[in-house]
């Protein structure tokens, strides 16, 4: 047991260096400036709460926390909704391996490509000249180009969904394929319809995929600030934005208490989640 | 075959929805980079021209893409190597329990979702008070990590979940040594997910933005040249990059699918001789 143990710990070293010296002093580090003063300037040592009472007593950060927990909850909505149905498509409709494997990959390979241009390849489509305006106009439908397709809520929104909604089906699909058929066939076979093997059999099963899909896409959107300064065209405020903004004007202890809230409710959500679901033995 | 059910049609048809929605932007940007010299950067195409592209390979037109793609290639590298060594070595480790294992495996999973500005401003704090100063190669290097080292390891676990120590007891029945049984039995048989592993690792780090910009110093790596060309580059010379660097992911990810394919195909033409009788 003893042997085992030091085996484990050598092996288990590396990782655990790392996480130490790039993830926990970091983080301690963060908390630490949360409890700085500063001034225009510069900033310095110090025990105070005054960064944290700053925060908890503007409105607007107030509201920019609604705002990030809004577009966490929209963007999470609508990556489930899609994910689900396209990993229940390829799960259970799609009949060889072969094309199941096929399409699997068309849906993940995208992933693999850089975030940012995926998120410049909207201007040409949303733009006031875009393709999308060109063709509603050409159409008839509408005189003047659209304003909020681009550098909006929406197109945030919009990208997050483009983006991210891959971490929604690679879990559901996962979890999907390891339903027993059997168990289909049996709910059938006793008289229930599509609709209530679905409601009743996979929806239930497929849970464990469901949250971790969940648990990403939510991760995500709360500590966004790149893709919403991009497709926001710096108009929209989160959270993340808030943070990175205060950095740009080298108030650190204020970035890091607001990082620090940050920090606690995303690990609050996620804790939550994870309560519902053994990651481990998903895998 | 049996009939398919309606469903399966309105689902297809939604499914190649979501490739246009997927595929669409993408594909729209390829055909953008080809824009004449005249044109901007929406439809219509003003000419047919490889001008944009010529742009990019003259060094004052743009920033510093190349030294950006020389440094995000050798970080990238970087990234893979040890992403891939470190999560084995941690992967062997969880194969069973040990003092400390629950909290370091909330530690991987804390590393994925804690907010990547955390991480990219505690670094670059950390680095810049403690006076080794901020280095793509140190500080990114470890930001990185941070992000690549969780998708390793939940890799090895679902390999390691399936791995039958069947082999294993095997090798060792017949006086194989621990290091044997790991280089002859128990590599070979991880190597197409250590191939999967190498891949997160490398263009996780080579698209990587949130956890480097505050953790990069002086010099960007090729996402933070990007997003810095975002606010002033006005031109089709940013599509024209962004197909660039897309084909170089896409030929990376069909560089894997085939090796992978090609290690399964070995492995089912000279993989077991169970049942053959001794030669």
């Amino acid at each position: 047991m003893r042997r085992a143990n030091l085996n484990s710990w050598l092996l288990a070293a590396p990782l655990t260096g790392v996480l130490v010296v790039f993830l926990i002093l970091p983080i301690l580090l963060i908390v630490a400036v949360s409890f700085w003063s500063a001034d225009e300037f510069s900033f310095r040592p110090d025990f105070q709460f005054g960064n944290y009472a700053y925060l908890f007593g503007s409105a607007v950060a107030w509201k920019v926390f609604g705002l990030t927990f809004m577009m966490a909850i929209i963007v999470w909505a609508l990556t489930l909704l899609i994910g689900f149905t396209i990993a229940y498509f390829l799960a259970f409709h799609i009949r060889t391996q072969k094309w199941q494997m096929a399409l699997f990959l068309l849906t993940t390979i995208p992933f693999w490509t850089s975030n940012i241009i995926r998120m410049i390849s909207w201007i040409p489509l949303l733009g006031k000249n875009g393709l999308v305006n060109q063709t509603l106009i050409s159409a008839g439908i509408i005189d003047e180009p659209l304003q909020w397709l681009l550098y909006s809520g929406f197109s945030v929104c919009l990208a997050f969904v483009h983006l991210y909604t891959l971490f929604m089906v690679v879990p559901i699909f996962n979890t999907m394929m390891r339903i027993d058929k059997s168990l289909i066939e049996a709910a059938r076979d006793s008289g229930a319809s599509g609709f209530q093997i679905l409601t009743n059999v996979i929806i239930p099963l497929s849970k464990p995929g469901i949250m971790i899909g969940s648990i990403f896409v939510i991760a995500l959107v709360m500590s966004d600030f790149v893709t919403t300064r991009f497709m926001s065209g710096s108009q929209l405020a989160n959270v993340g934005r808030l943070i990175s903004n205060d950095i740009g004007l080298l108030q650190y202890p204020s970035a890091a208490a607001t990082a620090v809230v940050l920090l606690i409710s995303v690990l609050l959500t996620i804790g939550a989640m994870l309560r519902l679901v053994d990651i481990r033995k998903e895998l | 075959m049996e009939k398919r059910p309606a469903s399966f049609y309105v689902l297809g048809a939604f499914f190649a929805l979501f490739m246009l929605f997927l595929y669409g932007p993408t594909i729209t940007i390829a055909i953008l980079s080809f824009q004449g010299p005249e044109g901007g950067l929406t439809f219509p195409m003003r000419g047919v021209s490889l001008n944009w592209f010529r742009e990019l390979f003259m060094e004052q037109a743009v920033g510093d893409i190349w030294g950006s793609f020389r440094r995000s290639l050798v970080l990238g590298l970087m990234v893979m190597v040890t992403t891939v060594v470190v999560s084995v070595m941690a992967g062997l480790a969880f194969r069973q329990r040990f003092a400390g294992s629950t909290v370091l495996f909330y530690l991987v999973i804390g590393s994925l979702v804690i907010p990547s500005i955390l991480v990219s401003m505690g670094i670059g704090l950390l680095f810049d008070r403690t006076g080794l100063g901020n280095h793509w190669a140190t500080s990114a290097f470890g930001a990185h990590l941070t992000w690549t080292l969780p998708f390793g390891i939940l890799i090895m676990f679902a390999v390691f979940n399936r791995f039958n120590p069947a082999y294993e007891e095997a090798a060792r029945d017949q006086g194989a040594s621990t290091g044997q049984v790991f280089a002859h039995v128990v590599l070979p048989l991880i190597a197409p997910a250590l191939v999967g592993v190498a891949l997160f690792g490398f263009t996780l780090s080579y698209d990587e933005i949130a956890r480097t910009v505050l953790a990069s110093g002086s010099r960007n790596t090729l996402p933070l040249e990007i997003w810095g060309m975002t606010t002033n580059v006005t031109s089709p010379v940013l599509y024209a990059l962004g197909t660039l660097t897309t084909l170089f992911s896409l030929s990376l990810v069909a560089l894997v699918i085939l090796s992978v394919t090609v290690m399964q195909r070995r492995r089912a033409r000279n993989g077991s001789d169970a049942g053959r009788g001794m030669v």
